[in-house]
């Protein structure tokens, strides 16, 4: 007699993705499975977990591009599998990369003539692009050393405290001194260029500026930093150059602040980078840095590759990557031109505007950030406090906003700010709602009871109603705060 | 009146894509242009330029991923705008990148206990993987000398010439000296014996090689491993180990599980792998591992506190796509064990197809191994008329992409063809290679030769003899063709560093 089956196991095909058993078993986290899993139960898997990360147009802590339009997404999707470094097999995608490159050389008012190609490369964001100018930078420092016959073992560099997280990692991985010019209450980037310039010295490798802080999007005043420096440079010889790190503020200053001089108009500047994934307006994945001349790039750091005849010098310190976003890049770029960037620019710069008007009206906020550079709106508490600005970035998540709460860096660590970043897909719409429900969230706060006071000065305590023994036990909490903020910040340090 | 208006240039919606003005204007290509154009023209505009790019999957020179499932791409185009370092607004991105990392470190066999979580990092290919690696034993090292009260200032890290160019870049970025034990005719592998003796008190590790570039190798790890046991033994220097599994390190688990090359040997102290090669992701993604702890100096860790938990992060790219990190994730309970090994033995039947055929031929001397990378590396038996750089020029005809390299020291006068088995080389495409390179041999054969292919100094000076030359040629003739030769020598050699394929 033949036992009938049913329908066992063995049948997948004709299970639903999520009447299948794969629904069911949890999935190894450390090791490997044994067996293969159909395709849709891994992607139904997958994509179920992810819908547990946040929203990234809703991510208003990053710079980062989170949306492009789909023709866009179809030439993103069709070159996925290429493999950017072979230049030889993809000669039109490392044209694309060159045209890039010369044009925004030439954004930045590189001295070239017409037809002369600029120097630079596309990486895989400012993290990248820093380093390797920064590796330039201590190259040809190293060198002038040598041929004076004077010591090159302890580089530093300059630059503010504000600096992003990846000048750090620069400075410890390629063993370079990190001379930091702290910061102060009011002034929160690169303190008058004067005291960056006193911190000169014979060691330094160049001077780094900032364009568009990520603290409160400010833009440093390089134009002076340059005119200083050229006067201490004829006094002391030392030809001490600068970086401009324009990474957020290198697609912004161009289009709606031209007259501004930031970048190769001022003689010291030496390099530039840029991110394509910011203000570029493509996703993340793509970075730019440009060189002056061909002198400010030791040839000894390029390695040579000859493309079918003509010489290709390639400078990354990566190698395999994918060509989506330098496609992306070019897409842009051809596709808004000076017009469509600007366009952009306004409209990021106008809803700015209208954030920043409606956290005004609240009065419940003193604002941070400043009109004039990176279109974002920095805020912070008015007077004391029974909430702190961490409460109201934990409050607006329910709603599906992220806003991330910051204090600053040192000097000023007694300052939080919340921080809302106006990217290209953050309409006018988002901001009215935004504001609509920071004032809930304020209603909401407003009727719980303090869990921290904010001022961590020693003058308030006596505003806070409570007795002696009391005082020491926010002093407690306020510490455990203080670090915990101070963890936190290197966190949210996003690029 | 009001004057009519027909439809002009303005009325851009009307015009078809190639009826418009855009397809007529020549793109700036140094400078961003003044006005915008509309978004259909934009992409077709370079969709049309990127046809020009060679076929992808055709190219045959790359080990890098050129297919994934049509479910993994959904995947990747939905995350394409999270950024990976996010990892606060992506908490489930980043607890699939730390899944990744603990499974890739349990396929090594690192020594980690039930719960313990492994010590790694998702990269943007093992360039990136391989000078993370580089940086850890060069702080380490500095720290031990330091210890010591000894110099520091000349680390230098010993690995075969065969090395791919990202231990050259680490080794001039970060100012390491590298000393290249050099291969000879017939060796194309890092000779373990002469890599250990090479070792002094500055070399901060040996770099092995699970499956070079060249030809496909597996270098011994082991007898690497003892050797350098009984060395350090002598002289107390603690020499460690890294293996650059590249492309390895999704093989040799799979189809040689017995093969000891990991952290089964005591030495190895980290191990880089490409994603994006036999881990099947597309193009973005590597990986390193640590053995332990200690083998990663704390003071090069950033410490970022994750709502709580502590997530220490050690890169140097910060913003990058999360899509890769992803699709590493679904190849890996998507296949699983058994489906790495069903693509692995795949390719490796594909490869002996290849080879077969290609032996069959009687044209080619098989250089590469059967064990290793599935891949093909041949050169011709008779290359006094015609070169395998001729060869490869000529199948670009057909659409291939089949790349000749010269060997690197000392064995610069082999030049070989190469054709990598990647999962997506059926052996249909694999017959039809065949019978396509037999076609370019038979149009060779009838074409004259161009020149001589033999450039090593013994021949040159018994060509006086006449000896070597196929070619009867007069003495003014014999000068030209040295000129021509030399030519070649520098092209090649020039050419060989394009072909440095990660």
């Amino acid at each position: 007699m033949v036992l009938s089956r049913t329908t066992t196991e063995s049948n997948e095909p004709v299970s639903s993705t999520f009447g299948s058993r794969y629904a069911l078993t949890a999935l190894p986290k450390y090791e490997i499975g044994e067996s293969s899993i159909p395709k849709d139960a891994a992607y139904q898997i997958i994509k179920d977990e992810l819908m547990l990360d946040g929203n990234p147009r809703l991510n208003l802590a990053s710079f980062v591009t989170t949306w492009m339009e789909p023709e866009c997404d179809k030439l993103i999707m069709d070159s996925i599998n290429k493999n950017y470094v072979d230049m030889d097999e993809y000669p039109v995608t490392t044209e694309l990369q060159n045209r890039c490159v010369n044009m925004i050389a030439r954004l930045f008012n590189a001295p070239l003539g017409d037809t002369e190609t600029a120097m630079g490369v596309g990486t895989v964001g400012s993290s990248e692009a820093i380093m390797l100018a920064g590796l330039a930078f201590k190259r040809n420092w190293q060198n002038k050393r040598k041929a004076e016959g004077k010591t090159y073992d302890k580089p530093n560099i300059v630059t503010g405290a504000n600096v992003q997280v990846c000048w750090e990692k620069f400075a410890r991985y390629f063993e370079v001194e990190l001379k930091e010019i702290k910061l102060s209450e009011g002034y929160y980037v690169m303190d008058d260029p004067e005291k960056a310039v006193e911190m000169v010295d014979e060691n330094t490798i160049c001077v780094a500026a900032i364009l568009g802080s990520t603290l409160t999007g400010e833009f440093e005043d390089v134009k002076r930093l340059n005119d200083l420096l050229v006067k201490k440079n004829d006094a002391t010889g030392w030809n001490t150059p600068i970086h401009v790190d324009a990474a957020s503020g290198g697609f912004i200053a161009p289009f709606i602040y031209p007259e501004l001089e930031w970048d190769f108009r001022l003689p010291l500047v030496k390099s530039i980078n840029v991110s394509g994934h910011k203000y570029g307006l493509v996703y993340a994945g793509i970075g730019w840095v440009v060189w002056r001349t061909q002198h400010d790039l030791p040839d000894e750091l390029i390695f040579h590759i000859n493309y079918l005849g003509a010489d290709q010098p390639t400078f990354t310190l990566n190698f395999s990557m994918g060509s989506s976003q330098i496609i992306a890049q070019y897409y842009q770029l051809i596709r808004l031109g000076f017009e469509g960037y600007k366009n952009v620019m306004e409209n990021c710069r106008e809803n700015m505007l209208v954030l920043k008007e409606g956290i005004e009206k609240t009065e419940r906020f003193n604002i941070v950030s400043k009109d004039v550079g990176v279109p974002l709106v920095a805020f912070s508490l008015k007077g004391q406090s029974f909430h702190s600005e961490f409460e109201i970035s934990e409050m607006l998540r329910r709603f599906g906003w992220i806003v991330p709460a910051y204090t600053m860096p040192a000097d000023a660590e007694h300052i939080t700010v919340l921080r809302v970043v106006i990217r290209e897909d953050f309409s006018r719409t988002l901001a009215e709602r935004l504001v609509a429900d920071i004032l809930k969230v304020l209603h909401e706060l407003d009727t719980l009871p303090s869990k921290i006071s904010r001022k961590m000065g020693a003058e308030d305590f006596g505003n806070v109603k409570g007795k002696k023994v009391k005082r020491e036990k926010l002093m407690e909490v306020i510490v455990g705060w203080r670090k915990f903020v101070k963890d936190r910040k290197k966190m949210n340090g996003v690029c | 009146m009001v004057l009519s208006h027909a439809a002009s240039d303005s009325d851009v919606s009307v015009h078809s894509t190639f009826a418009s003005r855009y397809v007529r204007t020549s793109l700036p290509r140094f400078k961003m242009p003044e006005n915008s154009i509309p978004k259909e023209a934009a992409y077709q505009i370079i969709n049309d330029e990127l046809m020009l790019d060679g076929n992808p999957r055709l190219n045959l020179a790359s080990f890098v991923t050129t297919w994934m499932e049509p479910e993994c791409d959904k995947l990747i185009m939905a995350s394409i705008n999270k950024n990976y370092v996010d990892m606060d607004e992506y908490p489930v991105t980043t607890e699939l990148q730390n899944r990744c990392v603990n499974m890739i470190a349990h396929l090594f066999n690192a020594p980690l206990g039930e719960t313990e979580t492994a010590v790694g990092v998702g990269t943007v290919g093992s360039s990136e993987a391989i000078m993370l690696a580089g940086l850890a034993f060069k702080r380490k090292w500095q720290n031990k000398r330091k210890a010591e009260g000894k110099p520091f200032d000349k680390p230098n890290i010993v690995t075969g010439a065969n090395v791919q160019v990202c231990w050259e870049k680490f080794a001039r970025y970060f100012e390491v000296e590298l000393k290249e034990v050099k291969l000879s005719e017939g060796y194309y592998v890092m000779d373990p014996e002469q890599a250990v003796e090479m070792v002094d008190e500055n070399t901060i590790c040996v770099a092995a090689i699970l499956g070079s570039t060249l030809n496909g190798e597996f270098e011994d790890v082991k007898l690497l491993n003892d050797l350098l046991v009984l060395k350090n033994k002598e002289t107390g220097w603690d020499t460690p180990i890294h293996v650059d599994a590249a492309s390895g390190g999704f093989i040799a688990p799979f189809l040689y599980p017995e093969l000891e090359w990991d952290f089964r040997l005591p030495l190895v102290k980290s191990i880089n792998v490409s994603g994006h090669k036999y881990g099947l992701v597309y193009a973005g993604i590597g990986w390193v591992v640590w053995r332990n702890k200690e083998d990663l100096p704390e003071e090069l860790i950033f410490h970022i506190n994750y709502l709580g938990a502590d997530q220490p992060t050690f890169t140097l790219n910060f913003s990058k796509g999360s899509s890769q990190v992803i699709a590493q994730y679904y190849q890996l309970i998507r296949l699983g064990h058994e489906g790495y090994r069903n693509v692995m033995e795949n390719c490796r039947e594909n490869m002996i197809v290849l080879r077969e055929g290609l032996e069959k031929t009687g044209r080619f001397n098989i250089v590469s191994k059967e064990e290793g990378v599935p891949l093909v590396a041949f050169s011709l038996k008779d290359s006094s008329s015609h070169t395998e750089f001729e060869i490869s020029d000529m199948l670009r005809r057909y659409g291939w992409i089949v790349p000749a390299y010269t060997m690197p020291p000392n064995a610069q006068h082999i030049t070989v063809l190469r054709v990598v088995i990647r999962e997506d080389f059926s052996r249909t495409l694999a017959e039809r290679l065949v019978i396509d390179i037999e076609k370019v041999m038979r149009e060779l054969d009838e074409l004259p030769s161009r020149v001589i292919h033999k450039i090593s100094l013994e021949e040159e000076k018994s060509e006086a003899n006449g000896d070597n030359l196929m070619v009867t040629v007069k003495k003014t003739d014999m000068e030209k063709q040295r000129e021509i030769i030399n030519g070649w020598k520098k092209f090649v050699s020039d050419r060989k560093k394009t072909n440095g394929i990660c």
